[in-house]
């Protein structure tokens, strides 16, 4: 770490301990943390413009700032929709943006004015970021979308979506598919947003007769799925950081706890049955934090060859290593952490959802398989 | 950290990776690549090449035949010989006893064992476990007491690793009995050819001749084989524990049997196709990788900590890689003989009746698939059980 990320980083781990959220302590089942304060805080640290180059009114950070970034807000189980903003839609408008999107957009989403979210997920579709069904369709200088997309982060307040279209070719082509920059009030654009598991909010969208100008095409039309497949692997490398902070602080309150709770009138955590789990998970943590890094290494990657077997092995060890780390940290704890009052089980349910966003283990592993595995033949 | 390789690292790899492919011979490193077990000759042949070439010893102090190398400079050095399926150098030699030497010996014990140590004039074996001291070492029971300039060894140690070959034994032995168990520990070198040692040899479940037990019977041992001080043999112990986790992972030979793995796979029909094509082996191969990839750089972050920790501590994130480590290794050997299958069934070295001219119905190499695959259970056992290392991550670092 350099001298400057390390000031970075004691910087966002003060204000993410100091926003750190407690479910249990503040909140009913359903409410989401109070984000307005939040995100200006977020945005007076400079943490909004951090991925953005200088030109662009940033601050020119990498992803390995990113993933400073990420791991304090996994580790504080913060819900502010900083993936879905900065991380995608920033992603978005930074590797495929036209000068004059740039400089349109990104001021705003420095300086907390402009929130963004992906819209890309459709009933079919499951991890198939190619599977699109949702049309665009060309009229005079405008394109018009018809579509339906569900689970998007952070998509019932984001001012700007990024929204996955069909322009040529059939459902499940790679070619024929463009990506829209859509205003959030545009005619058409109708959405229901919803509480999700780990306390942040999504929405399903519905985009009906959506009328887009032809400047709102980000990146190439019918090319869309490469620049959507390298955002997504950008923020891939970012929940791997998430999920590393979440298993850092989970793995500490258990420690913790086996260090408090007294049964048989000793401390549980002097039997060496529980020792044993304890140090199995320090080792999914440590096996998660490589990933993390390695992801964060591979991010920029612009060729896709080298970049996707490394995503997508970072991410396949980071949701095994979450699995085990929050199914043990439930089972060590015991009945606690079955409870909403207690913050355990809503990290073990943080690391549930970042598991099955953008692929699960099943679905990560096909494509190192399928890219012909990391070890190279002798 | 950075975990891309400079294009001078790149260089200082590729140059190694030509040196080992170009001046080992190919049978040695062919027998590797199979996972068979090397003669003495294989092995002394190879360590002199890399010792002529000043590759035998890095780890070893400059003055002593060692390299000023980077940590990244040694990692890659370690990653390459495992590649190349290079036998490792003696560990006996190069990780435990030439750095306790070095570091704890006299000027005379250096100047006497050190060379002949990196050249494999000298073959070490090492005298640390016994029957009833395995994890729970420090509770040895071999005796050696000092009488008229000599101390008078007696009792026996267990799973002497290549003990047969061995010219001197380095041990570990009692020279007070009334001290706590670790503080009255020596650390003692002895001639193999001292009178009242006898050697039994132990086979393992491959069938292989690899470990020994030694037994003492009022051996007479200089008092000058001594190392460091009377009584302080445990902390050179553990000094030379950690040598050897730093290389446990032995990443690149997990890397080496799995690309193995893989070549084999494709050459191997299963279903009216290749092995390769099957989904679920794949998936499984797919698996390895990725953990491989976690513990690769895993091992990067405790090999760049360590340029800032002190030599003789050992970083607990050891224990880790030894969990890890092994865990993979036994892995990729359980894939070999899963790709092996029924052709893995017979026995290697089996007698071919005279004119016997058939073409062989099995492969070649799938022999050596079972013996390699039972052999490597040893490795969650030695260097500390991982049961052990979970007990040292538990107290270490986790506070429980």
């Amino acid at each position: 770490m350099t001298e400057e990320q390390r000031l970075l980083k004691e910087s966002i781990d003060r204000f993410a301990a100091d926003n750190a959220r407690d479910p249990g302590a503040h909140s009913a089942p359903g409410a989401a943390q109070d984000g307005a304060a939040l995100w200006s805080g977020f945005a007076e640290l400079g943490l909004l413009a951090l991925p953005f180059s200088e030109e662009d009114g940033g601050i020119g950070g990498g992803p390995v700032e990113t993933m400073i970034v990420m791991e304090a807000i996994g580790r504080g189980l913060i819900t502010a929709p900083y993936l879905s903003t900065v991380v995608l839609g920033g992603g978005f408008l930074r590797l495929g943006g036209t000068e004059a999107q740039r400089q349109e957009f990104i001021p705003q989403i420095a300086d907390g004015s402009l929130k963004l979210a992906f819209a890309q997920l459709e009933r079919q579709s499951r991890y198939d970021l190619h599977d699109v069904s949702t049309t665009a369709r060309r009229d005079g200088s405008d394109y018009v979308l018809d579509g339906r997309k569900g689970v998007v982060l952070g998509g019932d307040e984001a001012g700007l979506l990024v929204v996955t279209a069909r322009t040529a070719g059939s459902r499940r082509d790679e070619g024929g598919i463009t990506l829209f920059l859509v205003d959030g009030d545009t005619p058409g654009v109708t959405r229901r947003g919803m509480p999700a598991q780990d306390g942040s909010r999504v929405a399903e969208i519905a985009l009906d007769g959506v009328r887009v100008p032809a400047e709102r095409v980000l990146g190439e039309v019918d090319g869309g799925l490469r620049l959507a497949s390298h955002v997504v692997d950008v923020a891939l490398a970012a929940l791997c950081a998430d999920s590393l902070g979440a298993m850092e602080e989970l793995q500490r309150l258990t420690v913790d706890y086996l260090k408090t709770r007294q049964q048989f009138g000793v401390a549980i955590g002097s039997f060496q049955a529980l020792q044993h789990r304890a140090a199995d998970m320090l080792v999914a943590v440590e096996q998660a934090r490589s990933m993390a890094m390695y992801a964060a290494m591979m991010a920029e990657e612009a060729d896709p060859r080298e970049r996707r077997p490394a995503i997508a092995a970072a991410k396949a060890q980071v949701n095994r290593s979450g699995r085990q780390v929050g199914q043990e940290a439930v089972q060590l704890h015991g009945g606690i952490a079955m409870t909403w009052e207690y913050k355990a089980g809503h990290y073990f349910k943080r690391l549930t959802s970042n598991d099955v966003l953008f692929g699960d283990t099943d679905h990560h592993l096909r494509a190192v398989m399928e890219a012909g595995g990391l070890v190279e033949e002798i | 950290m950075e975990l891309r390789f400079t294009p001078e690292e790149i260089a200082f790899r590729d140059d190694l990776r030509r040196f080992f492919r170009e001046k080992i011979p190919a049978g040695i490193r062919q027998k590797v690549a199979e996972g068979r077990h090397l003669g003495k000759d294989d092995i002394v042949t190879s360590q002199r090449i890399l010792n002529e070439a000043g590759l035998a010893t890095p780890n070893w102090p400059v003055a002593w035949g060692g390299k000023d190398w980077s940590a990244v400079q040694r990692y890659i050095y370690t990653e390459e010989l495992q590649r190349a399926a290079v036998p490792l150098p003696l560990q006996f030699n190069v990780f435990m006893v030439g750095p306790v030497i070095a570091a704890f010996g006299s000027e005379e014990q250096k100047r006497r064992f050190l060379p002949a140590t990196a050249n494999l004039d000298i073959w070490w074996c090492q005298g640390f476990s016994e029957p009833g001291a395995g994890s729970d070492l420090a509770s040895l029971k071999t005796r050696a007491e000092k009488k008229d300039g000599k101390y008078i060894v007696s009792g026996q140690k267990a799973w002497t690793t290549l003990g047969q070959h061995a010219d001197w034994i380095f041990c570990l032995v009692r020279t007070d009995r009334e001290a706590k168990k670790q503080k009255g520990i020596s650390f003692l070198l002895i001639d193999m050819k001292s009178p009242g040692i006898t050697v039994r040899p132990v086979i393992t479940i491959d069938g292989a001749h690899e470990v020994n037990e030694v037994f003492f019977d009022e051996v007479e041992v200089p008092a000058e084989n001594l190392v460091g001080e009377e009584n302080k043999g445990w902390d050179y112990a553990k000094f030379l524990l950690a040598n050897e986790r730093t290389g446990i992972a032995r990443i690149g030979l997990s890397k080496q049997r799995l690309a193995r793995a893989k070549r084999l796979a494709r050459e191997t029909e299963a279903g009216g196709r290749t092995l390769w094509e099957d989904t679920d082996f794949r998936r499984r191969v797919a698996e390895i990788e990725v953990g491989l990839k976690a513990l690769e750089i895993t091992q990067m972050r405790v090999v760049a900590n360590q340029r800032h920790r002190h030599a003789d501590k050992p970083d607990p994130a050891s224990s880790i890689l030894k969990i890890r480590g092994s865990e993979l290794q036994q892995a990729t050997t359980e894939l070999l003989l899963e790709v092996a299958g029924p052709y893995s069934l017979p026995a290697p070295d089996h007698e071919q009746p005279e004119g016997w001219n058939e073409p062989a119905v099995s492969p070649e190499w799938a022999d050596a698939a079972a013996p390699l695959y039972f052999n490597y259970r040893k490795v969650s056992i030695y260097g500390g059980s991982n049961e052990i290392q979970r007990n040292i991550i538990a107290k270490a670092f986790l506070g429980l």
